[in-house]
């Protein structure tokens, strides 16, 4: 019969010696388990002297609960020394290439749109779409620019018939809304407009966004106010804002729209040709004429109109140095347009 | 149009630098584009008296000047020039001084010629950037020999002409008023409040005995005729200051009779002709519309066959000129004339425009006309002319004149108000200061109680109505006076965008996240893709609009489709280096009725998708899938076909029964013809269709009580059974599966020639008002069911 102070001593001793929790449990089972040493003990209780038996019980037991508490630090600390050596085997290059999700981009022009028509809305501007081609009436005649009007010649038109035109200007869309429409009208009409120039800075296909308010009291100031309001917001809220007399048959008074330049801050640099500004759209307060055209008494009510070029203002805010980058359509280009 | 100041100067005192002048034309409307100082480019050249010349001791073809520079001192200047001599006065270019040189510009440095000293060189008129038209003498081979009055020690520039500045400036649509050295000057006098002197027309008129008549047949095309006979005409060169002002403005001088004319288009903006009177045939003239085909050759020799829309200024028997355009070749002023008839005219601008572009004949006259002019400046150009001729002695002027006017000409009236234009404004202009203004500009300002009446001047054609005073207003007070408001007085309005361009929105950021970029293509293109494309004769794509007057052939019809111009941005980047790529475009295609449209066509949007490089098919395929999924649009495939595309990679996209699109590989021999190694996907669908169909709202589906149950089937098909069969068959025979999934197809011996393995992942729902999950038991015999379908329909045999 052993003696469980010696079976204690042993068994910690081989415990003591495990290297891995794997190693631990069988001599854990050796000792606790289902016929392990401890174990066949108490079932050789028979084998003692009954007198003795009590004593030999509380020996037995009190060894089992000795070496289970052991086993079980034993097992925390092998656990834990496991675990670390675990982490440390998952150890990774932390600086190894992400995988890449590759996402696309909207093009810069919708971009410039999208921003364009949020600010405007942020007014109470509606969202109207015109027909990009369109009738000679719509896009001429009905905006004070009868037929033989010099006018005509400061836009070279792409003609489909006498009669129809690919729209050389969003203004066509104007006529459209306030033959619908009656005031209070606050619209924005982005779209594809036309005209027969190929340069660095014109291109026969461009995008324009024509503005048009009319209700009653709208001034010249208000125009002012509105298109400062845009420049502040596509630009920076430092840049100012000048309007200068200019031409168009279906504005009077006609403004030509300069920003102070926001790359030299109007000191005068290669981006505004070293004047200080740059010259961004042109606008004016609607003819009484192209009021009456449409129905609208311009004694009531008077209006303002603007035209913003959108890849000229693409070109201004991304420093694009070539309006063919637009329709080139290099993935190349189109991905610095990621967000 | 080109402003020389010392030309201005003739009418207003301009007492502000060119530089402050420039700055006060552009606060008013007119932009100076650009702003050149004659003889920038000439500097420190002074004028010298040549003392000595004497031979070069060692080279023959020098000489040693001494030279009397005033202030400058005395210094001795080496030239090779043979017309220096003694007590000459000269144009010295001393150290550091630059002058012209080839079209360069050359820097004078002292140094030795051939042992000698030279301190510096003396000028020619070619050096100095100047003709005979400058100075008299300035084209002679040789050295500039000055006026013996020169003082010395002086800027030579001041001397020859140099110290000018030409301004060019922008003149908008609406001035052509503007378009003259006079209507400018009326501009800088009310922008400087300096008074305007008019230009001198007095002259004395000698009686003559001659007659020659005006008939002018069409007013309406000719409002005004004006003539003027001249006898003793002197065909010559015409003095310095007219020869040096016209050059400026970049025009040629001729002679005498001719330069005077076009002094006054520059000056007055009035288009003159002088017809030599001899060959006046009948003495008279006849202003009509052309007869159909006939004939007339123009000063410049070219012939022209006319039809009835052109105006033509006959004598008694034919054509002498096309009226605002050019004169005839057979009345043209030569050497000989003796005898000139001014003309002095008015023509509708139209008429001008309509005859100058259909005969395709363009002149200095015409692009004034088509400008328009105002109906002051016959006569005033006129008189202007025949003050010139008579100060010159080129002629001696008559009291025969003609003047047919069709109808007298008034000025407007408007009637206005400091609140009406201050309304617009939106600003406080004070009355006194509006009414200062119009006068400034030439307005008469009446008072009428409280409001006033402005009477226009003359040449203002372009102000019709009171708006236009607020901009005459506005543009001298000053824009700086505005103070931007914000939509203050008017109604809070709901603005945003329609369902549609929300839709577009939200459909191109979901193509944006499966990876594409969105490209933008011009509306037109060639019509050669037809062809490159194989695109059939009688089909739709080919009923496009063309456009009549097109940059070129590449950009002349209008797009009926899309996958032409992004497959030319396929091939575009591929050229590039960019191996691989993903675009889409949203825009639209015109469809006509009919052609050529007699009404606006129909206007559909479009959606086109390629991609090329790494991915394929069933990437498109599924981007397609996923994006419109979205939306809750769920598409069918079919196979199709398309002339350009792959016949055996190639599907139509349908909506229910409705073919709403395709998408498929380019086809190998297009690829091969276009150098593309890569394979191209394309894919086009219908969206103005498509849209139709999109879920207005997301609506929410109450979550399963139970899980569903997934079970794989695999079974043995002929090959061509497709995947769309077999899905179709599944889900007919049993309703409780929700999805059937291809997972794998394989092809073995084994399986015996023909078939293929198909192995699908079916995806049971318990109904939706169960109370118990799927049984096992259940989902037995819906397995059964698909296994017996599948066997019915195909033969299919189940796999273990």
């Amino acid at each position: 019969m052993l003696d469980p102070n010696t079976i204690a001593k042993e068994a910690i001793e081989e415990a003591e010696k495990a290297e891995s929790s794997r190693a631990l449990y069988e001599v854990k089972m050796k000792y606790l388990g289902r016929g392990g040493t401890v174990t066949s003990l108490l079932k050789n209780m028979r084998e003692v002297p009954p007198e003795e038996r009590p004593a030999f019980g509380k020996a037995v037991n009190f060894l089992r609960d000795t070496l289970e508490a052991h086993f079980a630090s034993l097992e925390e600390k092998l656990k834990e020394k496991e675990t670390l050596q675990k982490l440390a085997e998952e150890r990774i290059d932390v600086t190894l290439p992400g995988k890449k999700r590759d996402m696309g981009a909207i093009h810069p022009v919708t971009r410039v749109k999208n921003e364009l028509v949020d600010l405007f809305m942020g007014l109470g501007f509606e969202v109207f779409d015109g027909p990009e081609i369109e009738s000679e009436y719509y896009n001429f005649t009905a905006l004070n620019t009868p037929a033989d009007h010099p006018a005509r010649d400061m836009q070279d038109t792409f003609y489909i018939t006498n009669e129809f035109l690919l729209r050389t200007q969003t203004s066509a869309g104007q006529i459209r809304v306030m033959e619908s429409k009656k005031p209070p009208i606050k619209i924005v009409s982005p779209g594809r407009t036309f005209r027969s120039d190929d340069d660095a800075t014109h291109s026969p296909m461009f995008h324009q966004m024509e503005g048009l308010v009319v209700d009653k009291g709208i001034t010249l100031c208000d125009l002012y106010g509105t298109l400062e309001e845009f420049a502040r917001t596509m630009f920076s809220p430092s840049v100012k804002t000048r309007l200068r007399p200019s031409y168009f048959p279906f504005t009077e008074p006609s403004v030509e729209v300069d920003i102070s330049c926001f790359a030299c801050g109007g000191k005068g640099c290669s981006l505004c040709k070293g004047t200080g500004w740059i010259e961004v759209l042109g606008a004016g307060m609607v003819n009484r004429r192209v009021l009456e055209n449409c129905g609208i008494d311009p004694d009531e009510y008077t209006g303002f109109a603007f035209g913003i070029g959108l890849e000229r203002i693409a070109m201004l805010k991304y420093g694009v140095n070539n309006i063919k980058l637009f329709t080139e359509n290099d993935v190349r280009f189109l991905k610095q347009f990621r967000d | 149009m080109i402003l020389p100041l010392s030309w201005l100067r003739e009418f207003v005192d301009v007492d502000v630098s060119a530089e402050e002048l420039e700055k006060k034309l552009f606060s008013c409307g007119f932009e100076v584009e650009k702003r050149t100082c004659l003889g920038e480019n000439v500097t420190g050249v002074v004028v010298g008296r040549v003392e000595t010349c004497k031979k070069h001791p060692d080279a023959d073809r020098l000489f040693v000047c001494q030279v009397d520079l005033g202030t400058y001192g005395k210094k001795q200047i080496c030239t090779a020039a043979t017309n220096v001599f003694e007590g000459a006065k000269v144009p010295c270019a001393l150290d550091g001084a630059t002058v012209l040189k080839e079209g360069g510009i050359q820097k004078i440095k002292t140094g030795k010629l051939r042992g000698e000293l030279s301190e510096g060189m003396f000028c020619s008129g070619e050096e100095l950037g100047i003709g005979d038209d400058f100075y008299e003498g300035a084209e002679v081979n040789g050295i500039l020999i000055l006026d013996e009055d020169t003082p010395v020690g002086e800027d030579v520039k001041k001397f020859v002409g140099l110290d000018d500045v030409l301004f060019d400036i922008a003149v908008t649509a609406n001035r052509p008023d503007c378009q003259s050295i006079l209507g400018l000057a009326r501009e800088v006098s009310a922008v400087l409040k300096k008074p305007l002197k008019m230009p001198e027309t007095r002259y004395t008129p000698q009686k003559t005995a001659e007659k020659i008549t005006v008939e002018v047949q069409e007013p309406g095309l000719c409002p005004r005729y004006m003539g003027h006979f001249v006898t003793d005409v002197k065909i010559i060169k015409s003095p310095r200051m007219l020869r040096r002002r016209l050059a400026l403005c970049g025009l040629r001088s001729v002679n005498s009779i001719v330069d005077v004319t076009n002094y006054v288009l520059l000056e007055i903006g009035q288009p003159m002709h002088a017809f030599d009177k001899n060959f006046l045939r009948g003495g008279g003239i006849v202003v009509r519309r052309a007869e159909e085909g006939e004939q007339i050759t123009t000063l410049d020799k070219k012939t022209f066959s006319l039809k009835r829309d052109n105006l033509l200024i006959c004598d008694k028997e034919g054509p002498i000129g096309i009226a605002g355009v050019m004169g005839g070749l057979n009345s043209e002023i030569k050497d000989s004339t003796r005898e000139v008839f001014f003309e002095s005219a008015s023509f509708a601008r139209e008429s001008v425009r309509r005859t100058s572009r259909s005969l395709g004949q363009r002149s200095d006259s015409s692009a004034r006309y088509e400008k328009g002019v105002n109906a002051t400046s016959p006569e005033l150009g006129l008189d202007r002319a025949l003050h010139l001729v008579e100060q010159y002695g080129f002629g001696t002027v008559t009291t025969l004149r003609r003047d047919v006017l069709a109808k007298q000409i008034s000025p407007k009236k408007l009637t206005c108000s400091a609140k009406m234009i201050n309304s617009l404004l939106g600003i406080k202009v004070p009355e006194g200061e509006i009414k200062e203004i119009l006068t400034r500009l030439g307005f008469t300002v009446r008072e009428q109680g409280k409001e006033f009446e402005a009477e226009v001047p003359l040449w203002r054609d372009d102000v019709e109505d009171w708006p236009d005073l607020a901009e005459e207003i506005i543009r001298m007070y000053g824009y700086e006076h505005l103070k931007p408001t914000l939509l203050e007085s008017a109604k809070v309005t709901h603005g945003g965008r329609t369902e549609w361009q929300k839709q577009e929105m939200r459909l191109k950021s979901a193509l944006v996240r499966e990876g594409f970029f969105e490209a933008c293509n011009y509306s037109f293109f060639s019509p050669k893709s037809f062809d490159l494309l194989k695109i059939p004769e009688d089909a739709p794509e080919r009923k496009a609009i063309q456009i009549l007057n097109p940059i070129g052939e590449d950009l002349s019809v209008m797009r009926t489709f899309l996958g032409a111009t992004m497959l030319s941005n396929v091939v575009r980047n591929v050229r590039r280096g960019n191996a691989e790529g993903k675009l889409f475009e949203i825009a639209k295609v015109y469809v006509p009725k009919e052609l050529p449209i007699t009404e606006l066509p129909e206007e559909k949007f479009v959606l086109c998708m390629a991609l090329w490089g790494k991915e394929g098919f069933f990437d498109l395929k599924g981007a397609a899938e996923d994006v419109f999924g979205a939306f809750g649009v769920k598409f069918s495939f079919e196979r199709g076909e398309r002339s350009y595309l792959h016949p055996g990679v190639t599907a139509y996209i349908k909506l229910g029964e409705r073919k709403v699109g395709y998408l498929g590989e380019l086809h190998p021999s297009i690829a091969a013809e276009l150098s593309l190694e890569e394979k191209v996907y394309l894919l086009e669908i219908d969206l103005e269709t498509v849209k139709k169909k999109f879920a207005k709202d997301i609506s929410f589906h109450p979550l399963p009580r139970f899980e569903s149950v997934k079970r794989d089937i695999a079974f043995v098909v002929k090959e061509e059974v497709t995947c769309a069969d077999a899905e179709n068959c599944i889900k007919r025979a049993c309703r409780a599966v929700g999805s059937a999934e291809l997972f794998d197809v394989y092809r073995d011996k084994r399986l015996g020639e023909g078939k293929k393995s198909m192995a699908f992942t079916l995806t049971f729902l318990p109904a939706e008002n169960a109370d118990k999950p799927l049984s096992p038991e259940q989902v037995d015999t819906f397995f059964e069911k698909i296994v017996s379908a599948l066997k019915k329909e195909f033969g299919a045999e189940l796999r273990e």
